[in-house]
């Protein structure tokens, strides 16, 4: 028994890892209001100043600080980072400078020289001639992919996947360093290991001898790189600020050895709130020293950076890493997992000015306490920071310690990971089948060819018929891409500190995912409720659509366009679910495009909905800008039909509504965000992202961003600080719905 | 500019149990306590120069729904209403479709769903006493504070608001006064206090202070009438805080 453990409530998580007994046996519900908050101390006001003037350098110099380009990243690459070495609580850096970025070859060199160059870099000679004889991921993939993926591929029917960049989504257990110290972990994998080794050895099981391998080298690495900033982590942390340092060398660790697209920090603020309330019991730190703690935290996370392409901004735009952190939620045996902390880290955005990072989540219940339901609606209100998750929906699923891995997939910390695997686009499905296989921007023979519509006017079951037959083609070409690119990251680019910290037995999910679906939606309900005639070229290919007459739209709680999406996202799945997948995993599927609504948009031809060829298709499951008519609540009841189910990675939904159309006051406006919340989530919703501004107030900051340095919106599961969208996105979001009032 | 017509109740009277609608939002949260379904109702007898929604004045239009089915539309927003909100029925002048909001009112209540009626008030009859059986809350709008100016900027009587709103007291709904704070017009220290003066025999939870505005240009454009108040400025932040402070 560890002394750090003092005062703590024994159980069995002192005789195997197992932090959810930790955090239930002693953690303290808190069931009141924000009074007890402490505001910034100087010390933190001085540091954050400091933060800020390094961001506006790094925005002057185009977005990137500067890279180091002579030092591959990894746990012990970098001597120690500071910003300002006095004046920090808690330390740590990628690299030896804040915001510098370090280069990450194992997904791929070629992307490591592009993305250098983007910024007026040059990758050393120096990784060039280390990198000659590897094999990189990216190389890996390649190497195997068929010709159908590709064309897949460059027509865009399939857009985004991980294979030229680290596909992340994966959450280390990082509570697990702060609670059992690393050599408790080491004898746990050691143990591990050997008992695998012991067996007859499969394939499989030289597979995950060899990982065991890797991460008990990062394990090793990490005490090392912990040292080298003067910690030895090998023993549990003892109090609370040594919790939250432990706890950050975990994540450090992570996002040095990985640049995964989203590397998300898990569920941390009610397990630190332990350590919290034992020292404030026993005068060992006080509330506002507390909350300098975290503050200083989370200006670390706030620092984190990596090295990107232009076309991955493309597709995920604002330099994100998605430092997702859940809050809140319910316990199973029903007391609140909301604690002190869980206000502490939303008081970081006044604190600290809103951020786009980390990626606040509150996990929302209809049973979460009122205290907290308001403070978080304030925080909405104040600063656009924050989105919500339904956790009635995901804790019958995940039970009551999971957290979201980027912005809406959920996992059971340190027991589940993913495969991560983008999105395909459903609009283009549509349009390919009804021209036999053909991609309707370049005519080009992308599924092998088969019937096509051959009429004049579209008629909705003969359209179904071809859609169905197209479908197994696609759902075939997905999965085989995605099992590729996994065999390959497992293989060249393994995450091996994060996976050092999850269960050496893991489950996997393979999450696929949908773009476009309220434009396919829409194009249906024409096709069925309108005259739609179809034009062609020359060739014969249909490239445009001439619709008589109106037709229901997605959006307005009106079943006959609602379901029909529901209906699509049901058949894509099952298509899915028939093609077996690398490691077993479990398929799941998501509707969300982060950013990359507007590429997908770019790259699909004219559709029967009025949509003109490279106009961006609506974020996530949103419905199309300004096509939901019927008021907010309409449009929310519209996306609340998709069924979670069969969409476990997520559902997305932005909602921007005016502050006036959301109450006469400030009071108001909060109990009626809270009811809306409720509302939704009450019918079996999963995800809301809420903006409360005007639109005026966007186009006044597109003009003049030099009024609004901090201005923070949510886009499609994460916020972005407004000036890191190109103009595109910018105009993009400009156009989305605003719900004002009538 | 078309002339203001002429206050006629009569002319209102629609068939019974048939309610003629302009439209519905789903997301209403500044008309009524808590979160509402708004239903507006088509047709107005009067012509207030500020009126918002100059779309909902004609009598002629609106698409005919029975009680049964706006209930049902509005029942899928149940979720959203919470302790406090549930169904405002606006305008249009609501109490001109009196029999129809009745029947609604009775039957949103009988599935539990609260009432809020959003109205300037005309003179009380049989209807109007059957809709205030059901309702729960009465928003009524106080447009000016003497009858000349009712008559000749409204087209209504300021008399028969003050006697609607007496039968509210009798009938014990919960009265909440609005008013709407125009520059030039009703933003001075003494319009308001005759407003408050008006009300002394009243009882109502509040008096909630309306900054004028202008969002409804654009309305007036499509229809292709001139908005009367066109040139007149809205109303600022800090005319409504000191107003406030008098009541």
């Amino acid at each position: 028994m560890f002394e750090q453990w003092n005062g703590f409530v024994a159980g069995k998580w002192q005789d195997e890892i197992n932090v959810r007994d930790f955090i239930q046996l002693n953690y303290t519900p808190y069931e009141g209001d924000e009074s007890f908050l402490c505001g910034p101390t100087e010390r933190t006001k001085a540091l954050n100043e400091k933060f800020e003037a390094r961001l506006a350098t790094e925005i002057s110099r185009g977005g990137v600080y500067s890279i180091d380009t002579e030092t591959v990243t990894g746990l012990t690459a970098f001597a120690p980072g500071y910003l300002d070495k006095d004046n920090e609580l808690i330390v740590g850096l990628q690299t030896d400078k804040a915001l510098r970025r370090a280069v990450n070859p194992f997904g791929g060199l070629n992307m490591t020289r592009k993305a250098c160059e983007a910024y007026g870099y040059h990758l050393s000679h120096k990784v060039e001639n280390e990198f000659q004889y590897r094999t990189t991921h990216n190389d890996g993939v390649f190497s195997v992919y068929s010709k159908d993926i590709r064309k897949a591929r460059h027509t865009g029917i399939i857009t985004g996947l991980p294979d030229a960049y680290g596909r992340g989504r994966i959450i280390g257990d990082y509570r697990r360093v702060a609670l059992y110290g690393v050599d408790r972990l080491i004898a746990e994998k050691m143990k591990d290991k050997n008992a695998i080794a012991d067996m007859d050895v499969s394939q499989d099981d030289i597979r995950n001898i060899e990982e065991l391998y890797w991460q008990l080298k990062s394990l090793n690495e990490l005490k090392e790189m912990a040292k080298s900033y003067g910690y030895d982590i090998s023993e549990p942390a003892k109090d609370s600020r040594e919790a939250i340092q432990w706890l950050y060398f975990g994540y450090l660790g992570a996002i040095k050895e990985q640049n995964g697209a989203a590397m998300s920090l898990g569920r941390t603020s009610t397990f630190l709130d332990i350590y919290f309330e034992r020292d404030l019991k026993n005068g060992v730190y006080t509330e506002c020293q507390i909350q300098e703690f975290i503050d200083d935290f989370v200006m670390k996370l706030r620092m984190a950076r990596h090295l990107r392409t232009p076309e991955y901004n493309d597709l995920f735009a604002g330099d994100p890493m998605w430092i997702t952190e859940s809050i809140g939620g319910m316990g199973d045996d029903g007391r609140t997992l909301v604690t002190k902390n869980s206000f502490r880290i939303l008081n970081t955005l006044y604190n600290l000015n809103p951020s786009a990072e980390p990626n606040l989540t509150v996990l929302w219940s209809q049973r979460l306490p009122k205290g907290f339901k308001r403070f978080a609606a304030k925080v909405s209100c104040d600063t656009d920071s924050i989105q919500y998750e339904n956790d009635d929906v995901m804790r019958p699923v995940y039970g009551d310690d999971y957290a979201i891995a980027c912005c809406v997939s959920a996992m059971r910390v340190g027991k589940d990971m993913q495969f991560f695997g983008a999105r395909a686009n459903l609009v283009k499905l549509l349009l390919m089948s009804l021209n036999g296989g053909r991609d309707e921007k370049s005519g080009e023979q992308v599924a092998p060819a088969g019937n096509r519509f051959e009429g004049e006017y579209l008629d909705y079951d003969t359209v179904l018929k071809l859609m169905d037959e197209y479908r197994p083609w696609l759902a075939k070409t997905y999965v085989k891409a995605m099992n590729m690119i996994h065999f390959m990251h497992d293989k060249y680019a393994y995450e091996k500190i994060q996976m050092a910290l999850h269960d050496t037995e893991v489950h996997r999910y393979m999450a696929f995912g949908i773009a476009g679906l309220s434009v396919l939606a829409d194009s249906l309900s024409a096709i069925k409720h309108a005259k739609v005639r179809v034009v062609r070229d020359e060739t014969g290919l249909i490239t445009d659509y001439v619709t008589e007459g109106d037709f229901p739209k997605y959006g307005n709680d009106d079943d006959r366009a609602d379901l029909i999406a529901k209906e699509q996202v049901e058949k894509f799945y099952n298509e899915l679910k028939k093609i077996p997948t690398y490691r077993g995993a479990e398929h799941t599927l998501s509707i969300l495009t982060i950013t990359s609504n507007v590429v997908y948009g770019k790259k699909t031809g004219n559709t029967p909905d009025g949509r003109r060829l490279g106009e961006p298709f609506a974020p996530g499951a949103n419905p199309m800008h300004g096509r939901d008519s019927s008021g907010a609540l309409a449009s929310l009841n519209s996306v609340a039909k998709l069924s979670y189910d069969v969409c476990k990675d997520g559902i997305s939904n932005t909602f921007c509504i005016v502050p006036s159309a959301l109450g006469n006051d400030d009071e108001n406006r909060y109990a009626n965000l809270c009811s809306i919340i409720d509302g939704y989530f009450g019918q079996k919703a999963q995800h809301i992202n809420v903006n409360v501004f005007h639109r005026e107030m966007l186009l006044d900051a597109a003009k003049h961003p030099e009024k609004y340095p901090n201005l923070t919106i949510r886009v499609s599961g994460y916020a972005v600080n407004f000036h890191k969208l190109s103009k595109a996105q910018q105009d993009e979001v400009i156009a989305r719905t605003f719900h004002n009032e009538m | 500019m078309r002339l203001l017509q002429e206050p006629s109740i009569t002319k209102c009277k629609m068939k019974d149990s048939v309610g003629y609608i302009h439209s519905f939002n789903s997301l209403g949260a500044v008309d009524g306590p808590g979160i509402r379904f708004i239903v507006f109702m088509q047709g107005c007898p009067y012509r207030c120069p500020y009126c918002h929604n100059p779309d909902t004045r004609e009598f002629s239009g609106g698409i005919p729904y029975s009680p049964l089915q706006v209930a049902d539309k509005a029942v899928r927003y149940r979720t959203y209403f919470g302790e406090k909100g549930g169904v405002t029925v606006s305008g249009g002048e609501p109490l001109c479709q009196g029999e129809f909001v009745a029947e609604l009112f009775k039957l949103l209540r009988s599935r539990g769903i609260n009432t809020c009626l959003d109205t300037a008030g005309i003179k009380p009859d049989k209807a109007v006493e059957r809709v205030l059986e059901h309702t729960d809350t009465v928003l009524c709008d106080i447009k000016f504070p003497t009858e000349e100016m009712y008559l000749k900027r409204v087209g209504g009587s300021l008399k028969n608001t003050l006697e609607f709103l007496r039968l509210c007291n009798k009938m014990g709904v919960n009265v909440i006064i609005r008013h709407v704070v125009v520059p030039g017009m009703t933003d001075t220290e003494e319009s308001i206090l005759a407003i408050k003066d008006l009300l002394s025999d009243i009882e109502y939870e509040k008096i909630e202070l309306l900054p004028f505005r202008k969002l409804c240009t654009q309305k007036y454009k499509a229809l292709g009438i001139e908005f009367p108040l066109k040139d007149t400025p809205e109303c600022s932040k800090d005319t409504i805080k000191k107003l406030k402070a008098l009541l």
